[in-house]
């Protein structure tokens, strides 16, 4: 097979530089810590790619006496695995991008809102901890790092859902705004970055931001680390380059027989083989259309696979995992999972599916948050693309 | 009863008596009893100072949370898009015939519990599985039932 994407190794290099880093940080100005990070170009690679720099700013501008900086580890959306290895393999990058941003806002505590599914990595992350407290202390960072563990709630990947959670509520998703920055954890300022963004801060603290910039395309700069799985023959965790072609993507990691690419997970897009050629991953541009943002899950299909079967396996995760706090999302993910059965078996006409887009537009629009909202990504984008096998 | 209030206390006791204490409180007691009984539910209450119904909202929110008697070893069987294409109906119907019970049930010495839950983050090496907090991945029928013999084993030699 011919292999035409470079795999990168920033993320995952095997290096331990964390007491240089902090001591080179903690005398510079934070304002040029944070204007690094920026010129950086570096995005929240949760999948909503905010400005890690400017949420930075945003946490430190803000004048409260509390704050809070929490690495979020609930890694929930299908597909996605990359956070778990990050954590089993260099979670002092973690630890050290952390620290940096407690510096900068000035927060003395700071949190992991590990998963459930993750408990088992629990004892050797604490014993990472402990070994990085001692370390703080040396150098006199006042900070201290806690792990806090989810049970079991996709929707607690939503950052305002997650501080909910860590006040000991139901994981509901809050209005915004107030953000995080202002309004966060406990109603402090808090800035809460994904397990891989604050990763690459290490790097970016370590060899400058231009070596970061100089990866990938406009808008979406550095490299991402992609869960591959799906029918692949080399399923895993690879880094790669931001701005490649989805089709570049299909030639390295496809059975030669792709149908389609999930991109982003069941929130995401669902991308058909006619459109691979002219699909970038990236921030680039709109959230829909030729350019998709990612939070690192792909997932491919061969053309055995129905994609009937793969549309009512995501409704079913949505309905059961919508929080019910809202009515678009807590009736509208059953009602399209009930319409695309009734059109399945006849009850209704196909013409029925335009109305069922119709329902996932109004999500789009009318849900209060990310989940609600995202329904419409992989509904609309299968339904319009394989539209024939909904029916037949 | 006694028992419960026990344990309440002491895990008050452990992580504090605030709202952020009520997660890792609930938690606690799914280690000890794998279920949050009705009475563990009001002695939180009484412990952290709020209402049962607030509690109870928190406790029935959450998936790995469990408010009704489950067995000692629950497992959770990943049916997520990728682990449901590499076969994991195949997998349920080996641990329904190797444990003798459905989807959903307890077995009779109150030992295993069958479900199925969302995305665990294996899906590169799908299907997997969660035996409590262990994960088990790149099920095949064989190896699901070695892993259940490894727990029953486990228990023959505790008692």
């Amino acid at each position: 097979m011919k292999k035409n994407l470079q795999r990168l190794d920033l993320i995952f290099k095997n290096e331990h530089d964390t007491e240089v880093i902090l001591r080179k940080t903690i005398g510079r100005k934070c304002d040029d810590v944070i204007n690094d990070l920026i010129s950086s170009g570096l995005k929240g690679r949760g999948g909503a790619g905010f400005p890690t720099g400017l949420k930075w700013k945003l946490a430190a501008e803000a004048n409260q006496p509390d704050k809070f900086v929490i690495c979020n580890a609930d890694e929930g959306e299908p597909g996605t695995f990359k956070d778990r290895e990050i954590l089993s393999s260099v979670p002092h990058k973690v630890l050290t991008g952390m620290a940096v941003c407690a510096h900068i806002i000035g927060a003395k505590k700071g949190f992991i809102y590990l998963r459930g599914e993750y408990k088992f990595l629990k004892p050797s992350l604490q014993k990472v901890i402990d070994d990085f407290h001692v370390l703080l202390d040396d150098l006199k960072i006042d900070l201290r790092v806690a792990i806090f563990l989810g049970s079991g709630a996709y929707i607690c990947g939503e950052e305002s859902a997650l501080f909910e959670s860590m006040e000991g509520k139901r994981g509901e998703p809050r209005n915004k705004p107030p953000f995080p920055t202002d309004f966060g954890y406990k109603g402090q300022p808090t800035v809460i970055n994904n397990v891989e963004t604050l990763a690459h801060t290490y790097s970016i603290l370590k060899y400058g931001p231009d070596k970061f910039k100089d990866l990938g395309v406009q808008d979406s700069r550095g490299s991402k680390v992609f869960s591959v799985s799906g029918d692949t023959p080399i399923p895993g965790i690879y880094e790669l380059e931001f701005g490649m072609s989805l089709q570049k993507f299909v030639d390295d990691f496809g059975d030669g027989d792709s149908k389609a690419v999930q991109v982003g997970g069941a929130s995401g897009f669902c991308v058909p083989r006619k459109k691979f050629e002219k699909t970038i991953i990236g921030y680039q541009g709109k959230l829909r259309g030729t350019s998709l943002p990612t939070g690192g899950s792909m997932m491919i299909f061969n053309s055995s696979r129905s994609m009937y079967n793969v549309l009512h396996n995501y409704l079913d995760f949505f309905v059961e995992e919508s929080c019910g706090q809202c009515t678009p999302c807590r009736v509208g993910t059953q009602q399209l999972l009930l319409g695309i059965q009734a059109v399945k078996k006849g009850e209704q006409p196909s013409s029925y599916l335009d109305r069922l887009l119709d329902l996932a537009e109004a999500m789009r629009v009318t849900a209060k948050c990310g989940l609600g909202q995202s329904v419409a990504n992989s509904f609309s984008s299968i339904v319009e693309n394989f539209r024939e096998e909904m029916i037949y | 009863m006694a028992e419960v209030k026990q344990l309440v206390k002491g895990l008050a006791d452990q992580h504090g008596r605030s709202m952020e204490s009520l997660l890792p409180i609930l938690q606690g007691i799914i280690n000890q009893e794998q279920h949050i009984s009705e009475d563990a539910m009001v002695e939180v209450a009484r412990e952290l100072n709020i209402s049962a119904a607030q509690v109870y909202g928190t406790a029935t929110f959450y998936s790995f949370l469990h408010t009704k008697p489950l067995g000692k070893y629950v497992i959770r069987v990943c049916k997520t898009i990728t682990c449901m294409m590499h076969g994991k109906n195949q997998i349920i119907q080996e641990l329904e015939a190797v444990l003798k019970i459905n989807l959903g049930e307890t077995t009779h010495d109150r030992l295993f519990t069958l479900l199925e839950t969302n995305c665990l983050g294996q899906c590169h090496k799908g299907p997997a599985m969660l035996v409590n907090d262990e994960p088990y991945t790149e099920l095949t029928p064989e190896k699901v039932r070695a892993i259940i013999m490894k727990y029953k084993q486990q228990e023959l030699n505790v008692n």
